[in-house]
């Protein structure tokens, strides 16, 4: 494999993108993505990267020339952070209604308002049901590895669908990480050439993005909804592959110190670490806890969650978004959901913390987990603002 | 090629619903969406053609006898073939009627 070095975690991202040999990067800059792309423009700017990089005037425009350059059969790349994503919302429903395997790094921002800079997950909840393949990473190598396995997966010809890689904001983006990179030889057999599956060409003509009359609408939204979840094993070869070639392995659903556990905390994104210390000391008092981290979250990955979670008699959800007035988080609902047919059906106990950025340390954890352990019965609809100074 | 979306199944879309036979767009009965349709008076039509280039459909074809119709297929009655003959050849008449 190739060099280790340590570097920014968002010029690691850029590197990879570039050693995915990219043709068209669309983006705006965005807080706290902005390093991805600026690098990446250097990198076209500098001659290091033959790619088409377009300095768009908006996110809505970022992802429509996404939607075009990969329709005209271009490895596309774009990157955004909460507004931002926010503003591509329309087209961002679009791409994979076409098919499109745009991939695309969401620096995880919260939403507005108030306004905020910093991390949690309330962007990329407010497009869960966009239809991208929607995945989370822990750490700076895993944003690497990923963006090589997010080009695999989207444009094999049978998922052809968009990925977002979701990477959190800051914590990972600007922190200084050691990063495995992949040598080119290693990419060159991971990462076959794009193929697309269609293709707009004028010798060939056809219409991609169609209207649809009520009389086809119902099953076009069939058929998207049956190829991201028929994705799944491309998904699971992919990273089973790059196992193989990087001695790192991936799965949609990771355990920490599940064995003989009795309570596990479930986590998505770089959190994972923190709960993963917090875990080390509850064991090293001798309490039956470990953790479960979701690493793909669409297609939700019902069957490894529930694998994973057997035996398991309470689970405490880390959810760093809230769905307002309605069940608390929106992790922790998809849970609830997933769970509701288990027997004996595990308790949920949903606890929201880490918003916009509020530091949760292994204290903290720890904390949620006496709080958890002291009730005697938990209500199914039950969930905590953590830390919410009441 | 279908006469209609009902016909269609999921396994008969492509992959990304793209329409891959170009020209397909004439299989469309836009006439359906009618509610007046031209009716025209062939004594008075003088055979300009103004209908015909006008149409927004090109719904409107000519006749061997030089005058112009619609085709009811396609005119989705809108009315701009009335509005603009010079003679006035062309009454909108309500399809109930």
């Amino acid at each position: 494999m190739g060099k280790r070095v340590g570097i920014e975690v968002s010029i690691a991202a850029a590197d990879a993108v570039a050693m995915a040999d990219v043709d068209v990067v669309a983006a705006y800059p965005i807080t706290p993505q902005t390093h991805i792309v600026e690098h990446l423009s250097e990198l076209v700017a500098e001659g290091e990267l033959t790619a088409e990089f377009i300095p768009v005037e908006s996110e809505h425009s970022a992802m429509s020339v996404c939607c075009g350059s990969s329709a005209a059969g271009a490895r596309t790349f774009t990157c955004t952070s909460s507004q931002g994503l926010a503003l591509m919302n329309e087209i961002l429903f679009i791409v994979p209604s076409m098919r499109l395997p745009v991939v695309m790094i969401l620096a995880n921002r919260s939403l507005s308002g108030p306004l905020s800079i910093w991390n949690d997950h309330t962007d990329v909840m407010s497009v869960r049901d966009c239809g991208w393949v929607q995945l989370f990473v822990e750490n700076g190598q895993e944003v690497f590895d990923h963006v090589l396995f997010a080009f695999r997966v989207a444009e094999a010809r049978s998922v052809s669908l968009p990925v977002m890689i979701n990477m959190d904001g800051f914590i990972l983006t600007h922190v200084i990480e050691p990063i495995s990179y992949w040598d080119k030889e290693a990419v060159e057999r991971y990462l076959p050439a794009f193929e697309p599956v269609n293709r707009l060409d004028p010798d060939h003509p056809m219409t991609m993005g169609a209207f649809a009359m009520p009389g086809i609408y119902t099953e076009a939204r069939k058929v998207q909804n049956d190829a991201l979840i028929a994705a799944m094993p491309e998904l699971i070869e992919a990273w089973e592959k790059m196992g193989e070639l990087t001695g790192r392995c991936y799965r949609p659903v990771e355990r920490y110190a599940v064995e003989g556990a009795e309570t596990v905390f479930i986590t998505m994104g770089s959190i994972g670490e923190t709960v993963s210390i917090a875990v080390d000391r509850l064991r090293g008092q001798g309490r039956a806890v470990g953790l479960v981290k979701l690493r793909l979250w669409r297609p939700f990955p019902f069957d490894a969650l529930r694998e994973a979670l057997k035996g398991v008699r309470r689970i405490i959800v880390i959810d760093r978004a809230i769905s307002f007035g309605g069940p608390g988080g929106p992790v922790a609902s998809e849970i609830r959901s997933a769970l509701y047919g288990v027997e004996p059906r595990p308790e949920v106990l949903n606890m929201i913390s880490g918003l916009a950025g509020r530091d949760v340390t292994p204290e903290d954890y720890i904390a949620m987990y006496e709080t958890a352990m002291a009730a005697e019965q938990w209500k199914p609809e039950d969930y905590v603002v953590f830390g919410a100074r009441e | 090629m279908v006469e209609s979306e009902r016909d269609l199944r999921c396994g008969d879309l492509e992959v990304g619903c793209v329409v891959s036979q170009p020209g397909n767009a004439r299989f469309y009965r836009t006439g359906d969406w009618r509610s007046f349709r031209p009716v025209v008076d062939r004594a008075k039509c003088i055979g300009c053609g103004v209908c015909y280039l006008l149409c927004p459909d090109m719904a409107i074809r000519r006749r061997a006898d030089g005058t112009f119709e619609a085709d009811l297929y396609y005119c989705k009655g809108c009315g701009i073939c009335a509005a603009e003959c010079f003679t006035g050849c062309i009454q909108m008449v309500p399809e109930e009627e």
